[in-house]
C-alpha cells in the first residue's frame, strides 16, 4: 500500500517536471473564457480555438472552456481587468457585439486600451432576409417600400436598439432615406426568435448573421437580400449578391477572436501570439473555421490591436450620428 | 403507415448497445444533477456535452446521452421539491407546494411514486405528439407572434388568480416583487440599463437561478436552522412507498389533462417548462380545489405539474427538430452541439438525416422506460434521505446550492446576491408571502413585458394587435373565464347549499 502510493506520488512528479520542462512558457492551466452561457456564438469561437490549439499539438495541457455570461462580454471585461489582469492562463473570446458595446460605454468604467488584444480567428457577415414567399425581390425593393411607407416593413432582430442588428438596419434606412427613429424595429432575443416570428408573418424583414441563416436559406424557407460583406462570399453563399452591388454602402462584418489579461507578460503574450499563428496558418484549421460558418478572418498581434481601436473609433462615430452615445453613459 | 417503418428504424439506432448504455448513464446522470438544487438540466448537458466530444462518440449517441440527461433531469427536480421543499430544478417549483406537505404528513413515498409516474405519463404523451404531429404543430408554433405570446402571459396571470386562496393580498404584493425583480437589467427593446445602479452585474438581469435558490434553498435553509434550535422534530415515515389505486384513480384524469396542456406549451419557443408546470398546477387547483386541500398536500397538486413538466420538455424538441429553433435553453445547448457534428437541425433533418431524428425519438421513449424503472424502487431510498439529520443536511444542502448559482457566472456577485434574497425570501415566508407567486411573477413577468412592448412596436401603439387574432382572442375568453367562472361556481353551489338546508329545516 505505501509502496503504491510511493510509486503513484513518484510517478505524479516526473510527469508533473515533464510537462513542465517540454512546453516552453505554456501556461500550465489554459482556459477559454466563453463570456455567454454555453451553446452561443462566443462557445463556438473558445471550442474553435480548443480544437485548433489542441489538434494541432500546440498546447500540451488541456484547455478548459467556462462561461462568464454577462452584457455581452462586459461581465468577463471587468473579471479579467480587474481581478485577474496578469492570469495567463485565460484567453478571453469577443465579438463585434462586443466592441459596439465597449464603444458605447456599456462596459462600465473600463475601455478598449485596458486589454490585450489577441487575436481573429474568423468573421461572420451582417444579413437582411425575408420570407421566400415575400414580394421584395431585392435590396431595392425594400428599401423602396421603406421609403414609401416605413410603416409597412416591420424589422425584427435579435439585439436591442444600440446593438448590431439594429445598427445594420439603421444603416440601410439611412441609406434608403428613411430616418432611423422612423424604421418599426422589434427587439427579440436571439435569433431563434426571430426566425420564428418571419416565418410567422409577424415582422417583414430580418436583420442577422448570415451563418445562423443558412439552414433555413438550404430549406427554401427564407430569400437573403444581401449579404453586408465588402464583395460576394465564397461558396453556395456566392449568389446571395452584397449590398454595395446594389447601391448600398454598407459592410458589417463581426469578427470573433480573443483578448488576454493588461498585465500579462510580454513572453506569454507572445506565446499565444505564435501558438494561434502556427495553429491559424495549418489546413486543419480552415477545415475547423468552416464546419463553425465563419469566414477567415485571421490576425493577431499588433495589427488586431490597430484594427480593434479603429473598428471601435467607428463605432463611436456610428453611434453618436444616431444619437445612442449620450443614451449609454 | 411510413412514420411507423421510420420509428422502427429508430429502435434498431436506440436499441444498439452502446446506445442503450448511454441511454442509462445519461437517465441516472441526469436524475442526480435534476435533484441537486441550482443545477438544471443545462448544466447537466453542457458538463456531458464535451464528454461526448472528446469520447468520439457518433453524433445519434451523442444526442442520446444529452436527451437521456435532459429528461432525467425533468424526473429529477421533483425528488428534493417533495423531500426538502427545495425544488432541484426550475420545472419542480410547483411540485412543492403540495409534495413537501405531502412529505411532512409522512407519504413521502407515496408522493415520489406518483410524481415518477406523472413524469412517465407526460413524456410519453409528449413523445406520441412529437411523433405524430411534429410537422404540424411547427407550422401552429409559427402563428405565436409577440401579440399571442402576450395573451398567453395574461392567461397565465389570470391562472395565477387561483393561487390567491385566504391571503389575496400578500399573494398579489408577493407577485409584484417578482414583477420588479424580472424588470431589472437591459431592457430588450431600447438596450437602456434599468435598476442596475452602474453595475456590470446586474447588466444582464437578476439571474433566474440566484431568485430560485434564494427564495426556495437559502430561506428553506435559515427556517431548517431556526427549527433546529428549537428542538424541531424529524418527519416521520410511513410505510406505504407506492401509490395505491384508488389515488392512481384519483389522478388519471389530472395527469392526462396536465401532460396535453404542457406538450402545447413545450412545443412553443419561449415558454418552457416552468410556465407549463404552473399552469398545470393553477388550472388543476382551480378545478379540483374544492375542499381546501391544494397545498396542504393533495395528491393532484403533485402530479400535475410533473406531468406538465416533463411534457413541456420533451414538447421543446418539436420546434427543435422541426424548425431548427430550440424550445428550451438546454434544447439551446444541443442545437449547439449538433453544430459541432456538422449537423444543423431544422426543416431538412427529417429528409436528409431520418437516422438522427427517429434515433432520438426512439431514444427518448426507452430512456422514459428506464427511468421509470430506475425510479420507482428508488424512492425507498430517496424518502430516507428525510431521515438525515439536519447538521447533515443544511451544509449539503448549502454547498450545491452555492456551486449552482456559481456556476451560472462564474462571479461571487451572484452568491452575495443570492444570501440577500435568501435572507429577504426568509423574512417574506415568515410573514407568509407564498414564494411561488413571486417566482411566476418574475418568471411570466419578463415575458409579458418583453412581448407586450414587442407587439406594440410591430404595431406602432396600436392596441387592436393584441385581441385581432384568432389565438389572442381564444385566449383572453380563457383568461376571463379563469377568473370568472369559478367564484360564480362557488357562489351558486354555495347557494345551493344554503337551499339544500333551508329544505332541510
Amino acid at each position: 500500500m505505501t509502496t503504491f502510493r510511493r510509486l503513484a506520488l513518484l510517478g505524479t512528479t516526473s510527469a508533473l517536471l515533464l510537462t513542465a520542462a517540454s512546453a516552453f512558457a505554456e501556461p500550465p492551466r489554459p482556459e477559454c473564457i466563453a463570456p455567454a452561457k454555453p451553446g452561443g456564438g462566443f462557445d463556438l469561437t473558445c471550442k474553435l480555438a480548443q480544437s485548433a490549439l489542441m489538434d494541432t499539438k500546440l498546447l500540451e495541457n488541456p484547455m478548459r472552456v467556462t462561461y462568464m455570461p454577462g452584457g455581452i462580454g462586459a461581465v468577463a471585461y471587468n473579471t479579467i481587468v480587474a481581478q485577474r489582469p496578469a492570469d495567463e492562463n485565460a484567453i478571453v473570446a469577443f465579438s463585434g457585439g462586443s466592441l459596439l458595446n465597449l464603444a458605447q460605454g456599456k462596459f462600465g468604467k473600463y475601455n478598449v486600451n485596458d486589454v490585450r488584444w489577441l487575436a481573429a480567428v474568423g468573421a461572420d457577415y451582417g444579413m437582411i432576409s425575408v420570407r421566400a414567399d415575400s414580394p421584395y425581390k431585392t435590396l431595392k425593393d425594400l428599401a423602396a417600400a421603406l421609403k414609401a411607407d416605413p410603416t409597412k416593413v416591420v424589422f425584427g432582430a435579435g439585439g436591442t436598439v444600440g446593438s448590431q442588428d439594429w445598427m445594420k438596419t439603421a444603416l440601410i434606412a439611412k441609406q434608403a432615406g428613411v430616418a432611423p427613429q422612423q424604421m418599426r424595429y422589434v427587439a427579440f432575443e436571439g435569433g431563434g426568435e426571430v426566425t420564428t416570428a418571419l416565418l410567422g408573418g409577424h415582422i417583414q424583414a430580418a436583420s442577422g448573421d448570415i451563418s445562423e441563416a443558412v439552414p433555413m436559406l438550404e430549406a427554401g424557407k427564407i430569400r437573403i437580400l444581401a449579404v453586408l460583406a465588402d464583395k460576394r462570399l465564397p461558396g453556395d453563399l456566392g449568389k446571395v449578391p452584397t449590398a454595395k452591388e446594389q447601391g448600398y454602402d454598407v459592410v458589417w462584418p463581426i469578427i470573433r477572436g480573443f483578448y488576454v489579461g493588461p498585465k500579462v507578460s510580454n513572453e506569454q503574450y507572445a506565446f499565444w501570439e505564435q501558438a494561434f499563428k502556427k495553429a491559424m496558418a495549418t489546413p486543419e484549421f480552415a477545415k475547423l473555421r468552416d464546419s463553425r460558418d465563419l469566414f477567415p478572418f485571421s490576425m493577431t498581434g499588433s495589427s488586431l490591436d490597430a484594427y480593434v481601436k479603429r473598428q471601435v473609433r467607428e463605432y463611436q462615430k456610428v453611434a453618436a450620428e444616431f444619437g445612442l452615445v449620450n443614451q449609454a453613459n | 403507415m411510413e412514420t411507423f417503418a421510420q420509428l422502427g428504424a429508430g429502435f434498431a439506432v436506440a436499441l444498439r448497445v452502446d446506445n442503450l448504455i448511454v441511454a442509462l448513464l445519461g437517465s441516472f446522470i441526469g436524475t442526480v444533477v435534476g435533484m441537486l438544487p441550482g443545477l438544471g438540466p443545462i448544466n447537466g448537458v453542457a458538463i456531458l456535452l464535451p464528454l461526448a466530444f472528446a469520447l468520439k462518440l457518433p453524433p445519434e449517441t451523442a444526442l442520446i446521452l444529452l436527451a437521456a440527461v435532459y429528461m432525467g433531469c425533468e424526473y429529477g427536480g421533483r425528488i428534493s421539491s417533495i423531500l426538502l421543499n427545495v425544488p432541484g430544478d426550475a420545472g419542480a417549483i410547483m411540485t412543492a407546494l403540495d409534495g413537501n406537505p405531502m412529505a411532512k404528513n409522512g407519504q413521502a413515498g407515496v408522493a415520489l411514486s406518483i410524481s415518477a409516474w406523472a413524469s412517465f405519463v407526460g413524456s410519453t404523451v409528449a413523445i406520441l405528439g412529437l411523433i405524430l404531429f411534429a410537422p404540424l404543430l411547427a407550422n401552429w408554433s409559427l402563428a405565436f407572434g409577440p401579440a399571442e405570446y402576450f395573451a398567453l402571459m395574461v392567461f397565465a396571470f389570470a391562472c395565477l388568480a387561483g393561487m390567491v386562496g385566504d391571503k389575496p393580498l400578500k399573494t398579489v404584493l408577493a407577485a409584484l416583487i417578482g414583477l420588479f425583480m424580472a424588470v431589472v437589467g437591459v431592457d430588450a427593446n431600447s438596450g437602456v440599463y434599468r435598476f442596475t445602479f452602474d453595475s456590470i452585474h446586474l447588466s444582464d438581469g437578476i439571474q433566474f437561478i440566484s431568485v430560485v435558490i434564494g427564495f426556495f434553498s437559502v430561506s428553506e435553509i435559515l427556517l431548517m436552522l431556526e427549527n433546529t434550535h428549537r428542538g424541531g422534530k424529524l418527519v416521520k415515515q410511513t410505510g406505504r412507498l407506492i401509490f395505491n389505486l384508488k389515488e392512481f384513480m384519483s389522478t388519471l384524469g389530472t395527469v392526462m389533462r396536465s401532460s396535453i396542456m404542457g406538450f402545447f406549451i413545450g412545443v412553443l419557443p419561449g415558454a418552457g417548462a416552468t410556465v407549463a408546470s404552473a399552469m398545470a398546477y393553477m388550472t388543476t387547483k382551480r378545478m379540483h380545489d374544492k375542499e381546501g386541500t391544494f397545498g396542504k398536500g393533495d395528491i393532484r397538486g403533485v402530479a400535475a405539474p410533473e406531468a406538465a413538466n416533463n411534457a413541456s420538455a420533451c414538447g421543446s424538441f418539436v420546434p427543435m427538430l422541426t424548425l431548427g429553433i430550440p424550445g428550451s435553453g438546454t434544447t439551446a445547448v444541443m442545437v449547439g452541439a449538433l453544430s459541432l457534428y456538422n449537423i444543423t437541425p431544422g426543416p431538412m433533418l427529417f429528409t436528409q438525416q431520418p437516422e438522427i431524428v427517429w434515433g432520438l425519438i426512439a431514444a427518448l421513449l426507452l430512456a422514459n422506460i428506464m427511468l421509470l424503472v430506475m425510479n420507482i424502487p428508488l424512492v425507498g431510498v430517496f424518502s430516507r434521505m428525510l431521515s438525515l439529520p439536519n447538521f447533515l443536511l443544511v451544509p449539503g444542502i448549502a454547498a450545491v446550492s452555492t456551486v449552482g448559482v456559481y456556476a451560472v457566472h462564474a462571479t461571487s456577485f451572484d452568491l452575495v446576491l443570492m444570501v440577500v434574497l435568501g435572507v429577504f425570501g426568509y423574512m417574506l415566508r415568515k410573514m407568509h408571502f407564498p414564494m411561488s407567486s413571486l417566482i411566476l411573477g418574475f418568471v411570466l413577468g419578463e415575458m409579458l413585458e418583453q412581448n407586450l412592448r414587442r407587439a406594440l412596436s410591430i404595431s406602432n401603439g396600436e392596441l387592436s394587435i393584441l385581441f385581432n387574432s384568432p389565438i389572442t382572442g381564444g385566449l383572453w375568453l380563457m383568461a376571463i373565464a379563469m377568473v370568472t367562472v369559478p367564484p360564480l361556481l362557488r357562489r351558486r353551489r354555495r347557494k345551493q347549499a344554503l337551499a339544500a338546508q333551508a329544505a332541510q329545516v
